[in-house]
């Protein structure tokens, strides 16, 4: 079973930018996540990070990979070791990377950077990982990714346990990484709110495949795809005046899209005969958006479905400031 | 520790009530609670439950075991990871069925099986199929079938979608309100996501660190919201319509652990007084059927002192 399938996605140095990637379980997001980091090697084609092969960095480059990309996984159980306190997890890039002058310094950054993701540093510090809740570890490591500072963020589901009040400010945190440090970010989640709050560009996933992407503003202000309106008009407004939007659609149990048609066709209220039997490529239907459907194939196809090419470029920092200096004050409240 | 302290409110017959709350408020507490679910070393203080007349927290365990599933069904969190991994569906609804007094045929059985599990919109299929077969939305179907199955008069539903994608959630809670309608029960929705209690409920509480901040009609409260946190909570919704519309709640919910003196959310709320330093408020009925616990609507609003009570 392919788990992601056949696309080709550049994401700029310059202008730093946030791309959202936006899928249900299942849609392949987190194996996406995990190819970007290399921690899984593709069967096809390859992961590229500053034009070398993931697979081939080895040395002063790979350090430099592992440096500058960073994670923030969505279980963050994985990434502790039981055995140590979470001081273990925040105090160590702290010290690899020379990030303070003194103990007392990286104790200070620790405590400030705790404090900017709603922990109190006296609940928190010197505690094991079970002894946390998952919203207290998933924070945690968004604190550890704000301490280093890397070039790139992977955040796969960074605030999914995390209350809706805090959710906000968390998420403001990384954008400020971007807004202020020109931090990229990769926004991998459900959600397709915040992940509009947050981000540049979306590419939305189904099942392994792009069913749209580009411009947050379009995909989101005037989805295309079938599946786009789904997830949309699934989305509970917090509002009871706005109901839920459109037909419940047919569930996705037990269907089986056939071999070679759109996997979507099965529970698409505009199924064509075409579509069952051609996998839609993605059509272009405006300067930063395509959508993998036949009901927009009067479009011109997108060459070699390079997605970076719809992408809109991000935004360079207000301050001319490399991720690498010394930490700025990060506040909780907006 | 007191996870609640001082919660009352009324479910009245065929409404849907949702109870919305952060991490700490104590809402799963509440409906625990209600269903004396609560281990040990918690425990149930004080208060009453009323359920047609009877205080379920005074019956007997015995009592108490009855009424659960035939009176009053619990849709527990996580519930899809509580089917019995090792048994067909089918088993799971005869226990359900059996453990209460009803003992069907096979063919009755089998005939109920298939209403309920139409009743969620699955196939009957799904009743010769393991848990494992099921999706996570499936599952959810199927533990409503089962909860539904003894016509229970009241629903407790704690997070019945938290781990639910959102297509899937909107199937899951239209079933619910599908079968609830159907059967005439009352629900009481505990969740976190005030969009989907902006969806699915007719009246709303909400609960800050144990107590309730403020009751009223669901479209009430987003209209109008009173309570300082529910303002703000409101206010910290990302939407899909315009971006950077959204902010946090600065600072933290208190610590259960050091409980202030005073009202609990005064060290956040933007119109904190002196006096919210010493007493902590009452929930009153400030107007019609819209109750707030909170110093900035003390008029002479007589306080109502409400029972949790069904059916009233």
């Amino acid at each position: 079973m392919i788990a992601v399938d056949d696309f080709s996605l550049a994401i700029a140095d310059e202008p730093p930018s946030i791309t959202a990637l936006v899928g249900e379980s299942g849609s392949g997001k987190t194996t996406l996540a995990r190819l970007l980091l290399g921690l899984i090697e593709p069967s096809v084609g390859a992961v590229l990070y500053k034009g070398a092969d993931l697979r081939r960095l080895s040395g002063t480059h790979l350090r430099s990979f592992r440096r500058d990309v960073q994670v923030i996984f969505q279980d963050p159980f994985e990434a502790y070791n039981p055995f140590y306190r979470v001081d273990h997890v925040l105090e160590t890039p702290v010290l690899n990377f020379g990030l303070a002058g003194s103990r007392r310094e990286a104790r200070r950054m620790i405590e400030e950077t705790l404090r900017a993701v709603g922990l109190r540093p006296e609940e928190t510090l010197g505690r094991y990982p079970h002894q946390l809740s998952g919203g207290q570890r998933q924070r945690i490591m968004v604190a550890r990714a704000l301490l280093i500072r890397p070039r790139v963020i992977i955040a796969d589901e960074p605030v999914s346990m995390v209350d809706a009040s805090l959710r906000a400010t968390i998420l403001t945190s990384l954008r400020e990484l971007h807004d202020k440090f020109g931090i990229s970010l990769i926004y991998i989640t459900h959600d397709l709110t915040t992940a509009y709050q947050v981000s540049h560009n979306v590419i939305v996933l189904y099942r392994g495949l792009v069913a749209e992407a580009g411009d947050v503003e379009k995909v989101v202000g005037d989805p295309k795809h079938p599946y786009t309106r789904l997830l949309i008009g699934s989305i509970p407004y917090p509002d009871p005046n706005r109901a839920w939007k459109g037909e419940e659609a047919p569930s996705a149990e037990g269907v089986g899209a056939s071999e070679h048609g759109c996997r979507f066709a099965p529970r698409c209220p505009s199924a064509m005969a075409v579509c069952r039997e051609n996998a839609p490529p993605m059509f272009r239907t405006d300067r930063y958006r395509a959508a993998a459907c036949f009901l927009y194939r009067q479009e011109d196809v997108v060459p070699g479905a390079d997605i970076g090419e719809i992408m809109i470029p991000g935004e360079s920092p207000s301050l001319a400031q490399p991720p690498t200096e010394a930490a700025a004050e990060l506040r909780p409240d907006a | 520790m007191r996870a609640v302290d001082g919660v009352s409110f009324n479910l009245r017959t065929g409404e849907r009530l949702g109870l919305v709350g952060e991490s700490g408020s104590g809402k799963s507490t509440v409906a625990m609670a209600l269903m004396r679910l609560i281990k040990p070393p918690g425990r149930i203080e004080s208060g009453q439950a009323l359920f047609e007349g009877a205080d379920l927290l005074a019956l007997p365990e015995q009592e108490m075991r009855r009424l659960r599933l035939a009176a009053i069904a619990l849709v527990a969190q996580g519930a899809m990871n509580s089917l019995n991994p090792v048994t067909r569906v089918r088993r799971q609804f005869a226990d359900a069925l059996r453990d209460h007094g009803q003992g069907l045929t096979r063919s009755a059985l089998d005939a109920r099986i298939r209403e309920l599990l139409s009743t969620v919109g699955l196939g009957p299929e799904v009743a010769d199929k393991y848990p494992h077969e099921l999706s996570g939305g499936m599952k959810q179907r199927v533990v409503i079938a089962i909860a539904i199955s003894l016509r229970a008069r009241v629903i407790i539903a704690d997070e019945p979608t938290s781990a639910l994608d959102v297509v899937v959630q909107r199937q899951v809670v239209e079933t619910l309100r599908r079968v609830q309608e159907k059967i005439g029960a009352s629900i009481l929705l505990v969740g976190h996501d005030m969009g989907l209690m902006a969806q699915v409920v007719d009246r709303l509480g909400v609960m800050y660190a144990g107590t309730l901040a403020e009751v009223c009609g669901v479209r009430m409260i987003f209209r109008e919201p009173l309570h300082p946190y529910t303002q703000l909570l409101i206010a910290s919704l990302p939407t899909l319509e315009r971006k950077g519309a959204f902010r946090g709640i600065p600072g933290l919910p208190p610590s259960l652990l050091n409980r202030p003196r005073g009202c609990s959310f005064r060290t956040r709320c933007p119109h904190a007084m002196q006096r919210c330093e010493v007493d902590a408020p009452v929930l009153r009925e400030v107007r019609p059927d819209h109750f707030v616990a909170c110093h900035l609507y003390e008029t002479s609003a007589p306080q109502c002192a409400l029972q949790t009570a069904v059916g009233a």
